[in-house]
């Protein structure tokens, strides 16, 4: 493979329309569209008892209204618990529209259809809900305590409950050894809520073709394959009459992930419904309410470890706040309980958690999904353990650290994916190295010391984490080159900023021997590719990246023996330079891929002069043999899909100096540093921006972000002048070295890194905090006032 | 309804407006210019932010009808007449300053004005120069990276408008 485009920071393909506003995100088309508002429930939970849409008939451009008895009998189903698991009993999803109860704030209750959104809103207004209230379930502890039930047959609020065991090499469990332990540590950790918070909320544009009975939908989502199929299931149509588009789309970080959104059935079934194109943008407030969170987690933690802070045993008890429903089944407390254990090797493992119904917004995966409260945890530990032991934090993670020759590293678990967690690769004792360097680790008592002198209390922070990425089942590619010498690459899964029409490009072009600019890709469009999972778990460059990658070899292969036959060669002399298959040391002796692509689809009809060339009386190479020959088929073009046996695992090592006052409790973060290993760098100036993306996200949940319910459900801070999002002026600057420790797993050798940023972020920043006060510091996110207090307390 | 007539990007435009119409909405829905992004409809990300005579305004927050006569630049305007990116445009794309691109169009007009300002902004001004727009993709490294580079190339073509116009003065 050419070198000069893998691993090069080429400039992507998508920014100059993307800088001159010729980007196409859902709410930029349809124009003309009748538009969608929905009656929300403003309680968390109450019963429906009459809805009285009289007063609304009279607004001037209303189309219809829509309750849950008006929805056909797929429709009026509960939507699909996505994804399965044995210990998720209690599995509960949501109406598109409320039947009966309501159970958070933002649950949609009526579908209005208007000529514009405006009148659609005026109609919503004037739409009257009778609701019985009953009483609301909020906070995660309260809810598992609770004779107050979220859903009525669901006893206790738990939806799921999961024990994982990993014994020691000799046989013994988790308990059993912190008790013989030399010594010993109990804790509680808690983590609130965040979200996702992509800038573009969700949206979904439906044209229904009445005469080809067909139905196109554009949605703003992070699976477009997947989507379609839970609309032709939802509305009863056969798949070929369903196609999906996910357009630009403004960030997801996960939350778009979740499908089929109530408005994704429901949109699509408007506009079958109404003969009339038909669409839905989400506004910021019914975002924040009406599609998911992440994070809250509380967590019990025992640990026993020796003198050198060797851990012996670790037991860990997660509750887990779901929120009102659980589509997503379990994956975020499966991901936190298994990625906890990080890069370490733990003398045995014991993790419980129970998956918590609660009358609040629903928690799916947003970036980093459940591992950055297992980090929270184990990192925590580790900053525990070195206190007690008087230990450098460093010394006592190092001497847990799974060693570069261990690997594979089986860690005794099942993963997100359902297969083994078995760790790949890595090198962590280097990673620590290159961050203890980059931060200058050693000589920081010193400078700790000097700022003491001038009266400022600064802190040294650390966090180390192993994250699985890449999850199948699979992904594919299809590679098609056209007589024009053009290469049209495109993949199912989507895209929301990761450059993946850039990347998917280099390895294209580096795998062809053709110019990028030839090469165009396609993402997330279920007429090009319809065969797909999604874009998640850091897993699109290793997916679609190795399956585009395996496509170009078919049709590189398939182009090389055309070729050799064209040029009287042996197919293992060619060589494809510059979109040219030459023969090796011949000069002159060469063929462009274009006419290579022509000769590749014998014709009857010629267009141009160059498909003259593949024409019945242009001269057949043998009488004898069928024009297209038995297990060929007719064009330059390949397929091929990658399917891992397990997840390939990435790491990095983050640093934080932080700075607090001493008088206000601010918080300031003077450096942060990151080490990342995702194998090998398909464009290392996209990771660099994945990594940015992440930090600022991580530093968002350490410092500014959190949901804020009241006792009665309502999300007190459910707008961006009240859940603190990160401004420029909040993020430090980030420092980052890469180490490149291939997976052996796939063919390109590459890792996930679309997560790492964010996945250490609280535990980073904790770290440095405690370091800096001498406090500990528990609970996530830290606010100066919560600081404040912890000092207060503190001096007592 | 109400009709106001608008100079965007150099084009007078005519649009016929409820009072309650947004110049976001009246932009994106009534001209068709959707490169202007919606990202919370109340004053805070700056997704919206477009030029108003030159000075950077949220269109979220401001009615069209309240704007009748004045002059507004999109982002769909920022680059050269044959379609040249802008100094601005090319430094995002040349620094990686931009990921999904919601939230670009907003930061790329905020900039031009900052830029026309203050021709070459230190860090700390740069920071304050944008800490009005939100953006969840890139963390900010590579959006204050474009900003300075930006400042160099309308610098450097500065000096080279300046060089080029020296034999035009021997001509005269």
């Amino acid at each position: 493979m050419s070198t000069k485009l893998f691993g090069e920071p080429v400039q992507r393909r998508e920014d100059p329309r993307l800088l001159t506003g010729q980007g196409r995100y859902v709410d930029d088309l349809g124009a003309g569209a009748l538009e969608v508002a929905f009656v929300r429930s403003p309680h968390a939970h109450a019963r429906i008892r009459d809805i009285d849409v009289s007063d609304a008939l009279d607004v001037e451009g209303l189309v219809a209204i829509y309750t849950w008895e008006d929805l056909p009998t797929l429709l009026a189903q509960p939507l699909p618990l996505l994804i399965p698991h044995p210990a998720l009993t209690h599995g509960r999803t949501a109406y598109p529209l409320a039947r009966d109860v309501v159970r958070h704030v933002g649950e949609p209750v009526v579908m209005v259809v208007a000529r514009d959104r405006y009148l659609a809103e005026d109609v919503c207004a004037l739409i009257q809900v009778d609701y019985e209230l009953l009483k609301p379930v909020v906070g995660v502890e309260e809810a598992a305590q609770s004779a107050q039930l979220v859903h009525e047959d669901v006893p206790d609020n738990v939806g799921a409950h999961l024990i994982q065991e990993v014994p020691s090499a000799d046989g013994l469990d988790a308990r059993e050894l912190i008790e013989t332990a030399p010594h010993t540590l109990t804790f509680r950790l808690d983590i609130e809520r965040s979200a996702s918070m992509p800038l573009e909320g969700r949206g979904v544009y439906a044209r229904w073709d009445a005469d080809d009975r067909s139905l196109r939908v554009y949605s703003s989502t992070q699976t477009s394959t997947s989507v379609r199929m839970a609309i032709a299931a939802k509305l009863g149509l056969p798949l070929p009459k369903v196609e999906v588009i996910a357009p630009d789309v403004g960030g997801g970080f996960g939350v778009k992930i979740v499908h089929p959104w109530p408005e994704e059935v429901l949109v699509p079934w408007a506009a079958m419904l109404l003969g009339h194109e038909v669409k839905w943008t989400e506004d910021r407030r019914e975002h924040f309410v009406s599609s998911a969170h992440e994070r809250a987690q509380v967590q019990f933690v025992r640990v026993g470890f020796d003198d050198d802070g060797r851990v012996l045993g670790l037991d860990v008890n997660i509750l887990h706040d779901h929120g009102a429903y659980t589509p997503y089944g379990i994956i975020v407390p499966i991901i936190t309980s298994t990625q906890l254990l990080g890069p370490y090797k733990i003398g045995a493992y014991r993790v419980e958690f129970s998956s918590i119904y609660t009358n609040t917004v629903q928690v799916t995966p947003y970036r980093g999904a459940g591992r950055p409260q297992g980090v929270f945890c184990m990192e925590r530990t580790m900053d525990h353990i070195a206190e007690y032991l008087g230990a450098d934090r460093t010394a006592v993670r190092e001497i847990n650290f799974i060693q570069p020759d261990e690997f594979p590293y089986d860690q005794g678990l099942i993963f997100q994916d359902g297969r083994p967690l078995i760790y790949d690769s890595g090198d962590y004792p280097e990673s620590l190295r290159l961050l203890k360097e980059l931060i200058g680790w050693d000589g920081f008592p010193a400078l700790k010391a000097q700022a003491a002198a001038e009266g400022r209390r600064i802190g040294l922070g650390i966090g180390c984490y192993v994250e699985g990425t890449g999850v199948g089942p699979y992904e594919g590619g299809h590679v098609q080159i056209t007589s024009d010498g053009r290469v049209h690459v495109s993949t199912g899964l989507t895209s929301q900023g990761q450059g993946h029409e850039t990347v998917f490009a280099q390895i294209a072009a580096a795998e062809l021997g053709v110019p990028m600019e030839r090469v165009s890709v396609v993402t997330g469009d279920t007429r090009r590719f319809g065969y797909a999972v999604g874009t998640f778990a850091s897993r699109a460059a290793v997916m679609s990246g190795n399956a585009i990658a395996l496509a170009c070899r078919k049709v590189r292969e398939k182009a090389l023996r055309i070729a050799a036959e064209a040029l009287e060669a042996d197919p293992r002399d060619l060589e494809i330079i510059d979109g040219e298959v030459r023969v090796v040391g011949s000069p002159g002796a060469s063929i462009p891929l274009a006419t290579v692509a022509v000769l590749s689809n014998p014709l009857r009809y010629a267009f141009d002069s160059e498909t003259a060339r593949a024409t019945q009386f242009a001269g057949a190479s043998s009488f004898d043999r069928p024009p297209v020959e038995a297990g060929e088929e007719p064009g330059l073009e390949g397929r091929d899909y990658y399917s891992p046996i397990r997840s390939t695992f990435a790491s990095g090592m983050h640093a934080a100096i932080v700075e607090t006052d001493s008088l206000t409790a601010e918080i300031r973060i003077l450096r942060y540093a990151v080490v990342h290993d995702c194998g090998n760098l398909i464009n290392p100036m996209i990771v660099e921006g994945q990594i940015h993306g992440g930090v600022a996200q991580g530093v968002g949940g350490a410092l500014y972000e959190r949901m804020v319910y009241d006792d009665h459900g309502q999300l007190l801070n459910a707008s961006f002048m009240d859940f603190l999002m990160p401004y420029a002026t909040e993020i430090p600057s980030i420092e980052t070295a890469h180490l490149e420790t291939p997976s052996p797993l796939n063919p390109l050798g590459i890792k996930g890194a679309g997560e790492a940023g964010v996945i250490p972020g609280s535990a980073v920043i904790a770290s440095a905090i405690e370091d800096a006060e001498g406090i500990r510091i528990d609970k996530m996110p830290i606010s100066p006032s919560e600081l404040f207090d912890l000092r207060r307390a503190a001096t007592g | 309804m109400h009709e106001i007539t608008l100079t965007v990007n150099g084009m007078i435009r005519q649009v016929e407006v409820p009072g309650r119409r947004l110049l976001s909405d009246c932009l994106r829905h009534d001209l068709g210019l959707t490169g202007t992004h919606v990202g919370c409809e109340h004053g805070v990300c700056g997704c919206c932010t477009v030029l108003l005579d030159g000075e950077p305004v949220r269109s979220c927050l401001t009615f069209a009808v309240t704007v009748d006569g004045h002059d507004i630049t999109t982002v769909e305007g920022l680059a050269a007449r044959d379609g040249t990116m802008s100094p601005v445009q090319r430094a995002f794309g040349e620094c990686h300053g931009l990921q999904c691109g919601f939230c670009t169009p907003g930061f790329l007009c905020t900039v031009t004005a900052l830029l026309r300002e203050n021709p070459a902004p230190t860090e700390q001004e740069v920071l304050e120069g944008i800490s009005g727009n939100l953006c969840r993709c890139t963390g900010y490294q590579n959006i204050i990276k474009s900003v300075h580079r930006a400042a160099e190339i309308m610098a450097e073509e500065r000096r080279a408008d300046a060089d080029s116009e020296q034999p035009g003065e021997e001509i005269v």
